[in-house]
């Protein structure tokens, strides 16, 4: 290289590098002016429902306002994801029950949650606006935590046992092997999580902003309630407008959050050798560049982790301490009173279900078989396009490289946002939500199967596809003997998630407020949501006990066998 | 005798089952540690060496017995040891100066203090200018520099190493060994005793000051002898030679004529209750069966072992299995083949089948019980589990597991049941008359 061009290269890092901290120095001022006025608004007197303006001019502030909702309640789960996996993985006693837990509560719909948790916010905060606030955040934080938690539950049980004993036999304090050992292990799975988790999060923020309980009428200001309001007015622009601002929502947090993200999390990678294929992100290159995140780094963080370990290394070391005795009574007072709860809940639940007429258990019954075929028809068709286009795409490295961050940018565009262009065009057409419904589960989950499928076909070794070349395999042959169930633990991977992803949209998708009317068709996910509307707790929780069933022993009966085969019989590496 | 630095006393692991048997991994047993030696631990798998050594630094508690450092009863991980691991237990994530650094944090050692003196132990064992980069960018022995570094930076008074030369080529093995001594003879580190466990017999008389040996089934010591080489030692020198040749004797030879080792405590010996099937491959014991036709049918283990550059976990599987099988005799550390095993050697392939079908029925009990249920059943199959919960009253889960795949995979050899992986279970297959059946069937495996 040239002096010229060598010292023109330097001017240009230089630049950068100023131009990156003026950006983070105009983050950070930002972000104080925005939580001054999030605490202004918050702790005003509550108004349920606040009259949502259709004025494009609107949407900067109400994207802003959903962005600090999804915000609070993904920092929520990511902090207690983290606490009850930890909780969950090293308590013996405790693991097999906080697990079903886990299970139960990630098969319920986000609108189940909705009336208990509206009520006790707002019991709990009556005369701020918090309350409503909080309500909603609960509920985006109810849709998102618990893939998380299982998530990092599942790295700290896949933690390999030396790495563990180094940590003890050098006696890592606490918070040492936390830092160094654990949260590292989880950080890439909990990565990918939280972008699944968030892009759930985006999906039904439509539901949580804007509902229905029985009398009250709950708006909040935000982007999802907007695009509700629009699509109930039938206001093409406002809805367009709408549209284009989540998805530019999305992307940016897509391309300034999550892929530096996930080149970042690359490191926590338990490889001992260097894989090929890292990710990388220009705008992680950028921050790691700027000045003044090193002298933040070097001037606050690491003396403060300093006096950290420090102190936590003077307390004494881990040792097999027996719990004293104060200590047991007090596990089996709280086992006892945790109990009682669960038994008054229980009590509470069945005097509530006692008012369930013939009628509605069987209308509830009839309706979960009607959505059960709408899933079933939605991973189906999923299936018949994702399966061959998967395969093809991971079959061409040049088709690789262009349709997958096309398909990525398809992904992270929430469904629900795109309902309304769906439902107006439907109708034109004639159709019903009936058929709808099946498209708006189709929108939301059939990434999952392709991407699955994507992985699936490119790990796929050439000597399979050299052997069917060689032997001349007929087409039919081909897919039977090597592609299919090559990835058929990919396929069952993705599978599993589209289904419950399916599940949880019909509620969205089969009720729908549209241009002033109600438009529904017959399902348990219509059931769930008019149950809210209407304020009836008792089809509420019948239909939701209905679901979780429906969908833990899906689970149970046919995924997980199926997976167990897909572990045992179609593992590549055996 | 000086004071030892770790001892332990009538150490034993077991497993309580829900019936009234216990499975014994190692049975109660002695061994102490004293200042100045290394001491090399040698056993073949499943002799719960690793288990051991875990007992010892206090990872993990004896089921009985007490462990006593300096004296006095250990109760969590021991105040100042350090481990070298087989697989190296890096932190992935920490460059190589942070993972050196991190059990110096662990003690509250301050920055500079910790920075000065991680870049001086990376120096002793070679690896300035390594500071910054990532472990998966060094090589498998620059990796165990990496764990030699951080296990001596905390100046341990007893060093532990499980394996530590196991998951590297043989050259960077070598070559790691003797730097090891080269720090050792030289009083570099600044550690007092060496403990290393190995299944390399070479290995441990090249290193060990001490030679513990122990057998499997459950682990005891079977013997415990002090090397008296010079160092650096020659692999030729005869009595190098005579010391291998006696551990492949100790290791070859069955419980029953046990002799008294040269020195050191006589061990207790501890019969196992249940024939256990050694996991060897049938077709390594027809190999080896023609091998040792081909060495007029007699020969030292350690020379096989040697010829063939076997560890002892792949040979003495394979040795057992033939002796079991009544193929071979065993006797002061010599291979014999009997007549048996001669036809064996030099039949055609069905007639070998035939050879270990009609071994495997009058010698191995597993086989013979397996065949005998399943064609007590009408229908000829039985699931897994019912074979499982026999052996699981007499082995750990794990070698449950291990002793039914060896079983499988000897009885499909034979041609005496097969299995089906999928449905988990055992069944004899349909015979089509009139003809013999040798079609070997797939293993999945």
């Amino acid at each position: 290289m040239t002096a010229p061009a060598l010292s023109r290269s330097l001017i240009r890092d230089r630049t950068w590098n100023f131009l990156m901290d003026a950006i983070v120095f105009a983050v950070l001022f930002a972000s104080v002016y925005a939580i001054v006025a999030v605490a202004r608004y918050w702790f005003s007197a509550p108004v349920a429902a606040v009259q949502i303006s259709l004025s494009p001019a609107a949407i900067p502030v109400y994207a802003f306002y959903s962005l600090v909702r999804m915000v609070v309640a993904y920092v929520l789960s990511l902090v207690f994801a983290i606490g009850y996996g930890y909780f969950a993985a090293y308590h013996q006693r405790l693991e097999a029950p906080m697990l079903a837990v886990l299970d139960i509560l990630q098969s319920i719909p986000v609108l189940s949650f909705l009336p208990g948790v509206m009520l006790a916010m707002v019991s709990l905060f009556p005369s701020r606006q918090l309350g409503v606030e909080f309500g909603s955040i609960v509920l985006i934080f109810t849709g998102q935590v618990w893939n998380m938690a299982f998530s990092f539950y599942a790295s700290l049980k896949a933690l390999p046992r030396e790495l563990m004993e180094a940590s003890r036999v050098y006696r890592f304090s606490r918070i040492q092997r936390f830092l160094q050992l654990e949260l590292p292990q989880g950080a890439i799975g909990l990565v990918w999580n939280s972008m699944v988790s968030v892009a759930g999060g985006w999906f039904f923020l439509m539901a949580c902003e804007m509902f229905v309980l029985g009398k009250r009428d709950f708006r909040l200001p935000g982007l999802g309630s907007y695009l509700q309001s629009a699509a109930s007015a039938g206001d093409t622009t406002a809805i367009t407008w709408g549209i284009a601002a989540m998805i530019g929502v999305v992307v940016l947090i897509d391309q300034l959050v999550w892929r530096p993200a996930i080149a970042w999390s690359d490191k926590f990678k338990l490889e001992q050798v260097e894989s090929s294929s890292a990710h990388s992100s220009p705008v992680l290159n950028l921050l790691r560049k700027s000045p003044l995140l090193g002298r933040l780094r070097d001037g606050v963080t690491t003396p403060l982790m300093e006096r950290i370990y420090l102190s936590a290394s003077h307390r004494a070391p881990e040792t097999k301490a027996q719990p004293s005795n104060w200590q047991k009574a007090f596990i089996v007072l709280g086992g006892i009173i945790a109990l009682l709860l669960i038994l008054h809940g229980v009590f509470q639940g069945l005097l509530v279900l006692k008012g369930i007429t013939r009628d509605e258990l069987v209308t509830t019954l009839e309706s979960a078989g009607a959505t059960f075929l709408r899933v079933v028809a939605a991973l189906v068709i999923a299936s018949a396009w994702t399966i061959p286009a998967g395969v093809a795409i991971g079959f061409n490295p040049r088709l690789a490289r262009i349709a997958q961050p096309l398909a990525q940018i398809a992904a992270s565009v929430p469904a629900t946002a795109l309902f309304p262009v769906l439902l107006l065009g439907l109708v034109s057409l004639g159709g019903g939500l009936n058929t709808g419904s099946i498209l708006l589960m189709l929108l939301g989950t059939q990434w999952y199967i392709l991407f699955n499928v994507i992985a699936g076909a490119i790990a796929i070794p050439s000597e399979f596809r050299e052997v069917a070349d060689i032997f001349r395999f007929s087409r039919l042959d081909r897919w039977r003997t090597v592609i299919l169930p090559a990835i058929f633990p990919y396929l069952i991977t993705g599978l599993v998630t589209a289904s419950g992803g399916a599940w949880n949209a019909s509620i969205v998708a089969e009720y729908f407020h549209f241009k002033g009317q109600v438009l529904s068709t017959f399902g348990l996910g219509a059931e769930i949501s008019s149950a809210t509307d209407a304020g009836n707790f008792a089809v509420l929780l019948l239909s939701t006990i209905v679901m979780a069933t429906l969908v833990v022993s899906v689970n149970r009966l046919v995924w997980r066998p199926l997976y167990r085969r897909a572990e045992t019989r179609y593992r590549l590496d055996g | 005798m000086p004071e030892p630095l770790i001892e332990a006393r009538q150490v034993e692991k077991f497993y309580d089952q829900p019936s009234d048997n216990r499975i014994q991994v190692i049975a109660p047993l002695d061994l102490a540690i004293y200042p100045g030696e290394i001491l090399t631990l040698l056993g073949p798998s499943g002799s719960g060496k690793s288990t051991l050594l875990r007992i010892l630094t206090g990872l993990s508690q004896a089921s009985a017995g007490q462990v006593l450092w300096h004296g006095s009863p250990i109760d969590g991980p021991c105040e100042n040891v350090s481990i070298v691991f087989q697989s190296f237990a890096l932190f992935p994530w920490l460059t190589v100066l942070e993972n050196v650094e991190a059990p110096l944090k662990a003690r509250g050692v301050s920055a500079d203090d910790r920075t000065t003196r991680s870049v001086k132990m990376l120096d002793s064992v070679g690896l300035d200018g390594f500071e910054s980069a990532y472990p998966k960018e060094l090589s498998g022995g620059m990796k165990q520099r990496v764990g030699f570094a951080r296990a001596l930076v905390v100046e341990p008074e007893v060093l532990f190493m499980d394996e530590p030369f196991s998951a590297l080529d043989v050259l960077t093995a070598e070559n790691l060994r003797s730097e090891l001594l080269e720090l050792w003879e030289d009083k570099k580190m600044p550690t007092r005793a060496v403990f290393i466990v190995t299944h390399n017999i070479e290995e441990a008389v090249l290193l060990g000051d001490r030679i513990v040996v122990l057998g499997k089934n459950p682990g005891r010591i079977r013997t415990d002898f002090h090397v008296d080489l010079p160092r650096p030692r020659d692999r030729k020198h005869p009595r190098f030679i005579k010391i291998v040749d006696y551990i492949y004797q100790v290791l070859t030879k069955s419980d029953s004529d046990l002799a008294v080792p040269l020195s050191g405590p006589a061990s207790t010996d501890v019969r196992p209750k249940y024939p256990m099937l050694p996991h060897a491959r049938t077709g390594g014991i027809a190999g080896f069966l023609e091998i040792l036709a081909d060495h007029n049918g007699r020969e030292d283990v350690y020379r096989l072992a040697d010829l063939l550059s076997f560890e002892i976990d792949d040979l003495l599987p394979i040795v057992e299995g033939a002796a079991l099988l009544g193929f071979v005799k065993v006797t002061e550390g010599d291979v014999e083949i009997t007549p048996a095993g001669l036809e064996f050697a030099n039949a055609l392939i069905l007639r070998q089948k035939e050879l270990f079908r009609n071994a495997a029925l009058e010698h191995v009990a597993l086989l013979k019980q397996i065949k005998r249920a399943l064609e007590s059943k009408s229908d000829h199959t039985l699931p897994d589990e019912f074979f499982h919960d026999i052996l699981d009253e007499h082995f750990t889960e794990e070698e449950t597991v291990r002793q039914l795949e060896t079983a499988i995979n000897w009885g499909r050899y034979a041609e005496l049941f097969d299995h089906d992986s999928e449905r988990k279970r055992f069944f004899i297959p349909e015979e089509t008359p009139g003809e013999p059946q040798n079609v070997e069937v797939g293993t999945e495996t």
